[in-house]
């Protein structure tokens, strides 16, 4: 891990990523520490305001302070973020394993499975899932985590059809290991390495679109303070006041940058083969 | 299709009763539900919705009682319009950059477009629509800020184009720019590129008529299978820029709880994706004569 930290460190953008990726961790888990007002604390009498020393970034139109804002919704973002892939991961490495291991018929109903979810916009399944269950946080982290399935499955399914071949997966098998155990201790840990690089490589597109649905008034709701809705208010407020957009869209655009950045040298740094397929 | 259809149905509560909200008397509840089809069992709707939809029929809009399909097909030109000049400006812009990258591999211009190739890929579309949107249309008022123009004056329907396209586009910039760098690589290295080098032609013919025809092959393909997160970043889009087509179509019928429109749309923009998958494969076979003798 020191060695890891360390490599990344001596390549000028992963350090850029990792110092953003610290600063974004820390400011959200140490939000309630940071921040100087209750994010959704009304002040009417202080609201569209621009920055000044009292208010870092300004006060939105209910008067709430936009850096208090900016700071939980961090929280928000990664919290989505890391449930969703998350969940992906879990599924799509259980659903993978099936499809490379099992008969061919079920490799054909999961591949089917996978080719019918990346066939839909996941903007549009999450639109189609939010007009029936309504707007929320699970709404959405379940939405983005079924549609991002097929990638992790896809690259699990591929990765043991070649190694389920292997002499040391036959050998395993004639010496009577069961299928859970060739599975889980002899397969899995040969595929997790791609796998988890490009985990770490989807979390800035699942943040993005957290933001997009939350923008769109149909991932958090409101009291809540997200970057997505922190960019709705500066929407509507467009004509008065940029600050809630330079607010809401700074610590979005830094996240994901740095989330890139890492990602990017972190597959460099451990998989160069990866390059092509990712 | 039929996975959104049992999505719809089996969520606890009477699709018809949702859609009219609270104040909804049991005549109304009972009048939409006989319109929808509602009343009859659910294996017999299944099929008669996926009748309806392989006769080119996606239902009736319950609140103004127009077809979806005339609703639907009404708002996409509109979005249509929009990918479509995102990325030919993005393929514009992102492929010279790309095969410049390529040429002049591993000098200082080279390191400077990496870097701002991942930072335009990173932006999501809609803060740079939001922040265009603020720059050159609220302060600076270069642009139009909202709608789609005039109907019949192309000037004016350009100018409304410009703003979206470019927050559309500039990720799309990097992107290609990239792939294209890549691919150009590769391709430079290639037997058959030597010997163009060796019958002396001249740089420019070699990189942009011999090894571009090859290094483009994969672009294609990303764009093609790309249709996804381009419909999704016109959605998001079409939203700030109050433009018509599907992604704001969707949002009012959600708003409104327009069920059949909602599906209709999605159902479009889903074979919207298939379609433009199938045509970059396609498009592939008819450029690289090796993928064309394997079909």
């Amino acid at each position: 891990m020191k060695g890891v930290i360390k490599k990344i460190s001596s390549d000028p953008l992963g350090l850029i990523g990792l110092c953003l990726v610290t600063l974004m961790v820390i400011s959200a888990l140490g939000a309630p520490i940071f921040a100087p007002y209750d994010p959704i604390q009304l002040n009417i009498m202080e609201r569209l305001q621009g920055p000044s020393v009292n208010h870092l970034l300004g006060t939105d139109q209910l008067g709430r302070d936009l850096f208090s804002r900016v700071l939980f919704g961090g929280q928000v973002a990664l919290k989505v973020a890391f449930v969703t892939i998350g969940l992906a991961l879990i599924a799509g490495i259980v659903l993978g394993l099936i499809a490379g291991y099992g008969p061919a018929w079920l490799d054909n109903s999961i591949m089917l499975l996978f080719d019918t979810i990346r066939s839909v916009p996941t903007i549009m399944l999450a639109l189609a899932a939010v007009t029936v269950v309504g707007p929320s946080i699970t709404t959405v982290i379940f939405v983005v985590a079924v549609s991002s399935i097929p990638n992790y499955g896809r690259i699990v399914r591929t990765q043991t059809l070649t190694l389920k071949s292997k002499d040391f997966v036959k050998a395993e098998k004639l010496m009577g290991a069961s299928l859970l155990r060739i599975l889980s201790i002899h397969l899995l840990p040969n595929i997790l390495g791609p796998l988890l690089i490009l985990a770490s490589m989807d979390i800035p597109t699942v943040i993005a679109l957290e933001a997009g649905l939350s923008f769109l008034g149909m991932g958090v709701k409101p009291p809540t303070p997200s970057w997505g809705s922190i960019l709705n208010d500066g929407f509507t407020l467009i004509r008065n006041t940029p600050w809630p957009i330079i607010a809401g869209s700074i610590p979005l655009v830094l996240a994901t940058l740095g989330f890139t950045f890492l990602g990017e040298s972190l597959r460099d740094l451990l998989d160069p083969k990866l390059r092509k397929l990712l | 299709m039929t996975l959104m259809f049992f999505m719809i149905h089996l969520v606890p509560g009477d699709p018809a009763r949702i859609m009219l909200g609270p104040r909804a008397t049991p005549e109304m509840i009972a009048d939409i539900s006989m319109r929808m089809g509602l009343d009859q069992p659910l294996v017999i709707q299944l099929i008669k919705f996926l009748g309806n939809i392989l006769k080119g029929d996606l239902g009736v809009d319950v609140l103004s009682s127009r077809p979806v399909t005339e609703i639907v097909f009404g708002q996409l030109p509109y979005t249509l319009w929009l990918i479509f000049s995102a990325i030919f400006g993005a393929m514009l812009i992102g492929i010279p950059l790309g095969c410049y990258s390529a040429l002049h591999r591993n000098t200082f211009a080279d390191r400077v477009t990496g870097v701002i190739s991942v930072a335009c890929i990173t932006a999501p579309s809609f803060v740079v629509a939001l922040y265009s949107l603020l720059i050159f249309a609220v302060t600076l008022k270069w642009f139009p800020a909202i709608g789609a123009g005039e109907k019949g004056d192309f000037f004016d329907q350009a100018a409304h184009l410009v703003l979206p396209a470019f927050a559309i586009g500039i990720s799309w910039v990097g992107y290609l720019s990239r792939l294209v760098r890549a691919s150009m690589l590769e391709v430079l290295g290639e037997n058959h590129i030597r010997t163009a080098r060796a019958y002396g032609l001249t740089e420019f013919t070699i990189v942009y008529r011999y090894a571009l025809k090859i290094a483009i092959l994969p672009t294609i393909t990303v764009i093609g299978v790309g249709m996804g997160f381009l419909i999704s970043a016109a959605v998001l889009t079409e939203v700030v820029f109050a433009r018509p087509g599907l992604g704001k179509l969707i949002i009012e019928s959600i708003t409104t709880r327009n069920y059949p429109v909602v599906m209709g749309s999605v159902f479009i923009s889903t074979g919207l994706f298939v379609i433009s998958t199938t045509i970059s494969d396609l498009v592939n076979a008819s450029l690289d004569p090796r993928i064309r003798d394997n079909l």
